[in-house]
């Protein structure tokens, strides 16, 4: 506990220290009012019914460095990988752009330099409520890298946006990164975020990313944690919607990490918008994944659909807490949730929250969660064939995850991520 | 001797399901098992593939000299053992062809055999689904889903097919197919007799046996075999049902 106030009070102590001059007033009391509503509140507690089964105290013990080293990363090539992936590459080094990037159609620049610019002022943080979101306010209060993405009108972007971020934690670090993604009218943009950790010491991100779609825009953005090493991660993920937007999330958790939370809220601010939220979870020894997401129905005529797959492995455990809101004008929304879990260990611990709320009387809405484990029916089927107990699993959770994998609509990725599950599952099994 | 088995029985739960079953079955040779509801012919099916919930408590079985009881039911597949469910069963997301691939290159890492390429697969497969007429598009569909009944049934004979076993099992295969049906599976079958395997055909219809033709038939009442004979056997049970069979068997063990 008292390390865990030392953070708090170095954060203050840094706080205090960095404010600048430099940047525009606008930003300048944004920042004031994020640190007064941090400070207030304090990190999350247990006590918090939105942290009520993610204590992250345990996970603020060490002593970090908040900003980490610079120049050790210049020289690295690394990126993270994914195999056969036709992408525009980005790279950002403890959470600095450090080249132009030039992709016909997109303005892609560093955060502080951009936040020069006034017009951001109705972006940044303009939908976040700081004072229910602790996290999100130190990240307002206290970013210092991160990027704009920005789609020129009407522009459709020709291949994906691989950002990999890259991390020194050669000694303990508290990062806060933060991206602002704006998919101008009618544009239609793909981004796939990888991170990479050089460095076996304990790292703290937390990250904040805001993505507008406005009217008739397409954005997809895809987020893949699935780097090994001593990793803590909260994700703070603002999207916004106008009238006609299709927007496409999709948030896959692998082994690796130890603590993910990520929150991801969703205003339907225009009417005629779709929303498609994939979440895959599959954790191993001594994980923790978290995932909160809220989906707000503020407009009639928009549909959504959330599916979340959960396949939970040893000692490890789940979080997923879906809340819709369809408000009193949001007639004729179209509102689905599901969760599904698999339990592939006695010592495995799923708690599940789906909540629906409607306030409107002309919808579609359902919601339901789901708790099981392998159909031995199925597993003896393949079983009789010849195959084996390792690949049969495997198999199902394939299976399983299914779902939620082929709905990704970039095929390395997709290939990507159903072979790290067959690795990851038969890492967990070998352990057996 | 392909199989061996001698004095099997097994329970479920407690409740004695096979009470001394003796069977031997040579290579070349189809074996018919007949008899009434609940007589135990599925669960001699399923405690020869090795299903969990079949305790064995007593007896032996031998498959090509090796304790078949002893091995895993993954390990009875490799050995040459099939059975074909008698409610094959679907798995969304897992497409055929994977689930084919799979199995074939398990059972050749058992025999220390490589992976089968993926132009001699193609074949393959190409060339069972003609011999077995069954014509179901199989890439990018999961298993059995969408599969009328008798799709199921044909897939487990397809599959029967790819993985060219020593014995198959035959589980009410004919259950609810319809003539056409039954009379594919049945050529399918008798495509793939020959002198090196062997067949055990569990039915509880004559009809079935006048396709694929038994060298000899088993009735099997209350967890034993009752009465072995000749295809003459279906033919006698077809015309007067079970009773007959079941009397003595219940006088005897009064």
């Amino acid at each position: 506990m008292i390390t865990t106030t030392s953070l708090y009070d170095q954060l203050t102590s840094l706080y205090k220290e960095k404010r600048n001059d430099t940047e525009s007033p606008w930003l300048t009391a944004l920042r004031e009012d994020a640190f007064k509503a941090f400070a207030r509140n304090g990190f999350p507690t247990t006590k918090q019914e939105d942290w009520r089964f993610t204590n992250i105290a345990p996970f603020l013990k060490d002593d970090f460095l908040l900003s980490p080293g610079e120049a050790s990363l210049l020289s690295t090539k690394k990126t993270a990988n994914i195999p056969h992936l036709d992408a525009h590459e980005i790279v950002l080094k403890n959470g600095m752009l450090n080249e132009d990037v030039n992709i016909p159609g997109v303005t892609i620049s560093p955060l502080r330099t951009a936040l020069k610019n006034d017009r951001f002022k109705d972006y940044l943080s303009k939908h976040i409520s700081l004072n229910a979101q602790p996290m999100a306010a130190l990240n307002t209060a206290m970013f210092e890298h991160g990027i704009v993405i920005e789609a020129d009108k009407n522009s459709i972007v020709d291949k994906p946006i691989h950002i990999t971020h890259i991390y020194n934690a050669a000694e303990p670090v508290f990062v806060q990164p933060r991206l602002l993604i704006i998919a101008n009218k009618g544009s239609k943009l793909q981004v796939v975020e990888s991170l990479l950790i050089i460095g076996e010491s304990p790292i703290f991100i937390n990250s904040v990313t805001e993505c507008y779609v406005a009217e008739n825009a397409q954005a997809d953005h895809y987020i893949l944690q699935t780097t090994p090493g001593n990793v803590r991660w909260i994700n703070f993920y603002q999207a916004v919607q106008k009238a006609d937007s299709l927007f496409n999330n999709y948030t896959y958790t692998l082994p690796g990490g130890l603590l993910f939370r990520n929150n991801l809220h969703l205003d339907l601010n225009g009417t005629n918008t779709e929303s498609h939220l994939y979440g895959l979870y599959l954790t191993g020894p001594g994980q923790l994944t978290d995932n909160h997401t809220c989906v707000n129905h503020l407009n009639p005529h928009c549909f959504s659909n959330e599916l979340y797959k959960g396949v939970l492995m040893k000692d490890s455990r789940a979080v997923f807490n879906g809340k819709i809101f369809v408000q009193q004008d949001a007639q004729k929304t179209n509102a689905f949730q599901q969760n599904n879990n698999m339990l592939l260990s006695n010592n495995a611990i799923i708690d599940s929250k789906p909540q629906l709320e409607i306030f409107a009387d002309d919808v579609k809405c359902s919601h339901g969660s789901t708790v099981g484990n392998f159909n031995n029916e199925a597993l003896f089927y393949l079983k009789a064939r010849g195959i084996g107990e390792a690949a049969a699993r495997n198999l199902l959770v394939n299976a399983f995850a299914f779902d939620v994998t082929n709905k990704i609509q970039i095929p390395a990725v997709q290939e990507y991520v159903e072979k790290l599950i067959t690795k990851k599952m038969a890492e967990a099994y070998d352990q057996q | 001797m392909l199989l061996d088995i001698k004095n099997l029985q097994a329970s479920v739960e407690d409740k004695q399901i096979l009470k001394g079953i003796n069977l031997q079955v040579n290579p070349g040779e189809v074996h018919a098992i007949m008899g009434p509801n609940g007589s135990g012919k599925s669960s001699l099916a399923s405690v020869l593939a090795g299903r969990e919930n079949y305790e064995v408590t007593g007896g032996e079985v031998s498959f090509d000299g090796k304790d078949l009881l002893d091995m895993s039911p993954e390990d009875r597949a490799r050995e040459g053992l099939f059975l074909a469910f008698q409610y094959p069963i679907e798995i969304p997301g897992v497409s055929n062809i994977n689930f084919l691939r799979t199995a074939l290159n398990e059972i050749r890492a058992y025999h220390n055999e490589p992976p089968i390429e993926a132009k001699e697969f193609l074949k393959l497969t190409r060339e069972k689904q003609k011999l077995v007429e069954f014509d179901a598009k199989l890439t990018n569909r999961s298993l059995n889903e969408g599969f009328s009944g008798g799709e199921k049934k044909r897939n487990e004979i397809f599959q029967l097919a790819m993985l060219n076993p020593k014995l198959s099992i035959l589980d009410e295969t004919d259950s609810g197919l319809d003539i056409d049906a039954l009379r594919i599976v049945s050529n399918g079958v008798n495509k793939l007799r020959s002198d090196k395997n062997a067949f055990i055909v569990i039915t509880h219809y004559q009809r079935l046996l006048e396709y694929i033709v038994p060298d000899f038939v088993h009735v099997l009442y209350d967890g034993r075999i009752v009465k072995s004979g000749t295809k003459e056997l279906a033919l006698e049970l077809e015309e007067k049902g079970y009773d007959w069979i079941k009397e003595p068997v219940t006088t005897a063990s009064v």
